[in-house]
């Protein structure tokens, strides 16, 4: 039945290693406010699916570049994968890094080699690239999605999907060499708010490699402004070997955890859920701020662990 | 206050001679819970249609007030929103879309109006097109920018119009934001551009498109005049395709004929070559723009078409077209012959011939038919007079009855116009009795009024 492919109604297996259990985390956000059952079916001739990802791009895409750069280049070395949700949606969050950030496909490409049940995992990226001619037309093929909260909400509450934030965004991105590993500021804390609202888990990742596989030196303002694009970097293959340079990435070698779910609406004394547990600021500030301190701490330790940046 | 309105019996169709507007009167035939239906245009309609009435009038507020008021419409549909604006010039588009729906507004509220309903067609150019979009519109969001093209300015601006009036009459109204229609009988900008032997696009932008089929929208018409919904609804099939999915599917190739800037310019040449697209549909062919039409599916409307299935039909169609052009002889209007289908006498076939309505000629035999009741009334006059009662018992007994024959079957527009020529006490055995059954107001009103003229005329006498 290509219905039952879509269907979000999938029951949340009980957590093992979660933090809280909640018991109903399929209730819908809002009474009286859930039409997922009104979702459109999968029709089976379709290569594509109504976010624009394409089926034979990604899996294009999937057997050459990311096998290249997961397996040979980068070496890719994995922790943790069981706590990915093998069913219903999971919101993963992750420290972030590179001009053109490598660490995005290679968790995708973690998910998809290394867990029981792979998933296809949905990366939110900035606006900006949608009006990029070129990244606008890839993009969508391979999985990304604009960080716009409406689009985290569809995807995880009612499509119960796997979503991949970056919640220090352009600040992650653009940080300098001497700045690495160092987590900036989460955002306003949005992931947390969308993670309450979709009724998901949010999954802490950390990845260790990137920022040396596509250190920034400098950036270039005047030139910014000229191209339009978010900024101009100067890195070890940038701008001196063109646009492709952006993908010459030096042959860091990436580890990747995955850290213990977050469960976000936990019951009050008398049992009840909260109803609009986002509405509450402070906790959602505290969350977030917990969840960052959690990836920095672990990022820390892999670091300090790790006896070389090449070979692990 | 949250007021139910009665199921829509007596309905207004405004834009009768665009396609949404005959197409959905095509529809509305087949119920039988309409018992009217009165289409309002100033051109003449496209299609043709068996008991709707048409009324060739342009969107002046006083004369739409007075269809209202005389044929007691409770439910307004509106389906004449220009939402392509190759269609027309931009002032037309605006005085069409703004002013016109000012003016249709203004002839439903009011003190003592009949409306209890009105039904919108809007366009899902209220969203616009932009970067930062979600990538599903739900009817609760708002643009992220203001509006920048002529047509999205005035969509946005109507639909203001029609929330306040939602918000200051009790009117249940139900605004239906429509994706890109497709479909065999339409030609629209995208069709147009679908037509080419290849479809150009912006150089590196696949864009999300959303389609409905234009059955869709008039079952949508449909279900939203029928039923009890109001609020705002996208209407727009389900599943969202890449623009390279569509061009896969209508067997053409896409050349990347626009460059990424200075679009704007490059369209410009394109039009010299007679390929219009406006600017609303560039933004289109950049960003793209998805529905969320769950609440329409949720407000129980099942939809016919996936947006691929509709694509697949305008395949089907461009195929077929070049065999059967001219196959088929246009629809003309004939003012004349649509009149003598609905009115004469002669006409035998009962189905092209609405059931329980009046021919002006038959308002004449009617006429002839009160004559007794005038005679009555004439007795009377002279009995209070002091003259000698003479009148018949026989036909004094039938007071409490209709003092018109076949009342009940009349409609009250007609009543309204026999209302002039009765007398005093005729008049107010009429009043009693429509207070007894129906008790309309337009007729009681318009009773109340003979009253009075012919209480002003016994006391000039």
């Amino acid at each position: 039945m290509a219905r039952d492919e879509r269907s979000s109604l999938r029951v949340h297996e009980p957590p093992t290693g979660g933090m809280r259990l909640p018991e109903d985390s399929a209730l819908p956000a809002r009474r009286g406010d859930d039409l997922r059952r009104f979702l459109p079916g999968v029709e089976p001739d379709r290569r594509l699916n109504d976010w624009g990802r394409s089926e034979r791009v990604e899996k294009l895409v999937d057997q050459t570049l990311f096998d290249f750069f997961y397996h040979y280049w980068f070496r890719c070395e994995v922790e943790g994968i069981e706590n990915v949700p093998a069913t219903g949606g999971a919101l993963l969050v992750s420290n972030h890094s590179g001009a053109l950030p490598p660490d995005a496909p290679m968790i995708g490409k973690a998910i998809r080699e290394e867990h029981p049940a792979p998933r296809p995992l949905n990366i939110t990226v900035e606006h900006f690239f949608k009006g990029y001619p070129g990244f606008s037309m890839m993009l969508p093929k391979i999985g990304c999605v604009a960080a716009h909260p409406a689009n985290v909400q569809r995807l995880l509450f009612d499509e119960q999907q796997l979503v991949l934030v970056f919640p220090e965004g352009r600040k992650g991105t653009a940080k300098l060499y001497k700045d690495r590993y160092k987590l900036q500021r989460f955002g306003r804390g949005g992931f947390v708010e969308a993670a309450m609202r979709g009724r998901v888990p949010i999954v802490p990742v950390c990845l260790v490699g990137a920022e040396e596989a596509a250190p920034i030196f400098a950036h270039v303002g005047l030139m910014q402004k000229l191209t339009g694009l978010s900024y101009f970097p100067i890195t070890p293959s940038f701008p001196h070997l063109g646009l492709l340079g952006l993908l010459g990435y030096l042959p860091a070698k990436f580890k990747i955890r995955f850290l213990e779910p977050v469960y976000l609406d936990p019951p009050d004394e008398s049992g009840a859920f909260a109803e609009e547990p986002w509405e509450d600021k402070a906790l959602v500030q505290t969350v977030a701020h917990d969840v960052r301190a959690r990836i920095q701490e672990n990022v820390l330790e892999m670091v300090r662990t790790r006896k070389s940046v090449w070979f692990g | 206050m949250e007021r139910r309105p009665a199921p829509s019996s007596r309905v207004l169709i405004t834009g009768l001679a665009t396609h949404w507007g005959g197409r959905l009167a095509q529809a509305l035939e087949h119920e039988d819970g309409i018992e009217a239906i009165i289409g309002v245009d100033s051109r003449d309609p496209t299609l043709e249609l068996e008991r709707t009435e048409f009324v060739r009038v342009s969107t002046q507020h006083a004369l739409l007030r007075r269809l209202v008021d005389a044929a007691e419409i409770d439910t307004v549909i509106d389906t004449r929103l220009v939402s392509d604006s190759t269609t027309t010039s931009p002032r037309n588009a605006h005085e069409n879309n703004v002013i016109g729906t000012m003016n249709i507004l203004a002839a439903c509220s009011g003190p003592g109006s009949s409306v209890r309903k009105l039904v919108f067609k809007s366009s899902a150019h209220y969203y616009g097109t932009a970067q930062d979009d979600p990538g599903f519109f739900t009817e609760a969001m708002a643009r992220p920018h203001p509006p920048s093209t002529p047509i999205e300015r005035d969509i946005v601006e109507a639909e203001g119009a029609v929330a306040e009036f939602a918000e200051r009459s009790g009117a249940a109204v139900s605004l239906l934001r429509c994706a890109n229609v497709i479909g065999p009988d339409l030609r629209t900008a995208h069709s147009r551009l679908f037509d080419l032997p290849v479809l150009p696009t912006i150089f590196g932008f696949d864009p999300r498109y959303q389609f409905v089929h234009e059955d869709d929208v008039v079952g949508a018409l449909r279900h939203a005049t029928t039923r009890d919904m109001p609020g705002i609804y996208n209407v727009a099939a389900d599943g969202v395709l890449a623009l390279t999915e569509v061009a896969g599917l209508l067997g053409k190739t896409y050349v990347p004929l626009l460059p990424p800037v200075g679009t704007g310019l490059a369209a410009l040449g394109l039009r010299r070559l007679g390929v219009r697209i406006p600017p609303e549909m560039l933004g289109q062919m950049r960003f793209g723009r998805g529905l969320d039409n769950r609440k329409l599916k949720a407000a129980g409307y099942e939809y016919r078409y996936t947006t691929r299935e509709a694509v697949q039909k305008l395949a089907e169609y461009q195929r077929l077209h070049p065999i059967l052009r001219n196959v088929q002889e246009p629809y003309r209007y004939e003012r004349d012959v649509e009149e003598f289908l609905r009115w004469s006498p002669n006409v035998v076939d009962a189905s092209i011939r609405g059931e329980g309505r009046l021919s002006p000629r038959q308002i004449v035999e009617l006429r002839r038919l009160l004559e007794p009741y005038e005679e009555m009334a004439a007795f009377a006059r002279e009995e209070e007079n002091g003259a000698a009662p003479a009148a018949p018992a026989a036909s004094r007994g039938g007071s409490e009855k209709a003092p018109v024959e076949r009342y009940d079957d009349l409609r009250a527009d007609e009543i309204v116009s026999l209302v002039g020529s009765l007398d005093r006490p005729a008049l107010e055995a009429l009043r009693a009795h429509e207070q007894g059954a129906r008790a309309r107001r337009t007729v009681l009103s318009a009773i109340d009024r003979a009253l009075k003229r012919a209480d002003a005329s016994e006391a000039g006498r």
